[in-house]
């Protein structure tokens, strides 16, 4: 794994690379062509792995919670609130706060960004459930539906589209905060970011890594909102 | 198409209409008055049976006790000879249709899907319940391309008729409805009323239907229980006997003072004796009701009603007279 030397070149290939990567103007296609393979190419797949766990594990830590506290009304608020706490540690805050327990790894990162998609997950998912029309339950239960098979046929299928508009936000806002990764691994689209700032900062580097990561969140966000239309067309009918 | 499968009940077998026993039947919330007081009365296999009363009455109470939404405190209710509390609720509550006035379709299904919800707790296949959402469709009087529509897409009156295909689509015995017409505009619901007691013609089930309009009672109801205050059972007879001798003042008032003009109203014109055809005058059907025959006269200042069959041939003739006889 590459790591940060110290007092390296700040400009990669500095002296040596192609005429615009030594002029560093505000775009230097040579740089691009020469760099993908090594440099963002690995970071945009880490920054996607990163990411996708980070989600993946922020949904089902969610539906659990999300389960308790619809079933258990009292314990909603509580949940609520710790989501809410959680969301509010300013991200570095609470990457120095985890180095000392797990360290300079994957898992303080992952920690970290699965803490930020809890609230948005829990408290829609939460709604969803709560706006099923009463009497579509009271249809379900009148007709000899058991309570598992009322939450998955009725309940479910009906508080999709809530839950997926906070996956779509949670989803969004993790592939932009997982850049800041980097201050604990190098690893994802932070790290191209964090190489070029320096004190002579290498513009095209910057604004390639940071266009690759607001591309991947609007594809990320696109595919959410197909998945929403195949998955509910009901939604959409009228 | 042909079908594998019988169209009957989920057994198989086609079930008969069963015989509704409210035997004592009494639902008290804590030490509060009861909401329903030892309610007793037989609804006789294949009838409907109207409850209706203030709100208050404790109308709806008494019919989710039926289908165990609410369980009862003491006494008994027996569908067919066995009591409600012997079955498994969820075996008892598939084996009753249920229709509300919210009609509570499931948004996210198809009308198909709709339909088929109890039949597929039965396990019918996908086939069987295409074939029986169709079947239902035309039954209800709407058209089959509505099996692939979602609810929103249909008006308040459309989605009651799927709420009854619904009800009925596992061919259950005895149906509940709980101010089933209560949402929709009264043009439709006297059309929806008509339809109904035409489908009940051929499907005769054993129906509770609840409601708070009287009118409503007199024309769906083979019999009316008339409920009030605190669900004491003040009087359950046939919608004429009740129209001709209320049991006490406060069905007298329930059933309004107009109660000699509402009693015209469970006759239609075809049941009295014609005289012969006659030119001129207004023109009804031999299924318009005695009342809105006389209705008819005054508005239109006439002393002949010519009467017609279905297909709108005059088949003989009534005077205002013969109508109040």
């Amino acid at each position: 794994m590459k790591g940060l030397v110290a007092g390296g070149p700040v400009i990669p290939n500095f002296g040596q690379g192609s005429k615009c990567e030594q002029t560093n103007g505000w775009w230097c296609t040579d740089w691009l062509h020469a760099h993908w393979g090594d440099t963002l190419q690995p970071a945009l797949v880490q920054h996607i792995e990163l990411s996708l766990i980070a989600v993946g594990i922020g949904f089902a830590l969610a539906v659990l919670l999300a389960l308790v506290g619809v079933r258990y009304r009292l314990l909603d608020a509580p949940i609520g609130v710790f989501a809410d706490f959680l969301y509010t540690i300013p991200s570095l805050a609470l990457f120095q706060l985890l180095v000392p327990f797990t360290g300079l790894t994957v898992t303080t990162v992952e920690i970290a960004l699965v803490s930020y998609t809890l609230l948005i997950l829990y408290r829609n998912m939460v709604e969803g459930l709560r706006a099923v029309p009463s009497d579509a339950l009271e249809a379900a239960r009148g007709m000899g539906l058991t309570r598992r098979q009322t939450f998955l046929r009725v309940e479910l299928p009906l508080a999709t589209p809530t839950i997926i508009a906070g996956l779509r936000i949670a989803t969004v806002s993790t592939i932009s905060i997982a850049t800041i990764a980097a201050f604990v691994i190098p690893e994802g689209l932070g790290r191209p970011i964090f190489t070029a700032l320096g004190q002579d900062v290498f513009k095209t580097e910057i604004l390639a890594a940071g266009a690759l990561t607001v591309a991947l969140a609007l594809l990320a966000d696109g595919l959410l909102v197909l998945t929403q239309r195949v998955v509910t067309p009901w939604s959409h009918a009228r | 198409m042909r079908q594998t499968e019988p169209m009957s009940g989920p057994g198989g077998v086609e079930r008969a209409a069963a015989e509704i026993v409210f035997d004592g039947a009494t639902k008290r919330y804590g030490d509060a008055e009861p909401a329903v007081d030892h309610l007793s009365f037989t609804v006789p296999a294949g009838e409907i049976c109207v409850l209706v009363g203030p709100s208050g009455g404790g109308k709806t109470t008494a019919l989710k006790l039926v289908n165990r939404l609410i369980e009862l405190t003491t006494g008994d209710i027996r569908i067919d000879g066995t009591s409600v509390d012997a079955l498994d609720v969820t075996d008892l509550r598939r084996g009753i249709g249920y229709v509300i006035q919210q009609v509570g379709l499931f948004p996210h299904m198809t009308i198909e899907a709709n339909i088929g919800t109890v039949p597929r707790l039965f396990g019918r296949s996908k086939a069987w319940i295409h074939t029986r959402s169709l079947e239902l469709l035309e039954l209800v009087g709407l058209d089959t391309s509505y099996a692939k529509r979602y609810p929103a897409q249909l008006s308040g009156g459309e989605r009651q008729r799927v709420g009854l295909a619904r009800a009925i689509a596992a061919n259950p015995p005895v149906m509940l409805m709980d101010e089933p017409f209560g949402a929709i505009d009264p043009i439709v619901r006297a059309r929806l009323q008509d339809e109904f007691l035409r489908l009940q013609q051929e499907v005769r089930k054993t129906v509770v239907f609840v409601t708070h309009d009287i009118d409503e009672a007199i024309k769906i109801g083979d019999r009316i229980a008339i409920l009030r205050q605190g669900g004491k059972l003040v009087q359950y007879d046939t919608p004429e006997a009740i129209l001709e001798s209320p049991a006490d003042d406060f069905v007298a008032e329930f059933v309004g003072h107009d109660r000699a003009l509402k009693a015209l109203a469970l006759h239609r014109i075809g049941e009295l004796e014609l005289r012969p055809p006659t030119d001129g005058g207004p023109r009804a059907q031999r299924s318009t009701t005695v009342r809105d025959a006389l209705a008819l006269l005054i508005a239109e200042r006439a002393q002949t009603l010519a009467v017609t069959d279905d297909a709108g041939t005059v088949v003989g003739s009534l005077t205002r007279d013969d109508l109040l006889q």
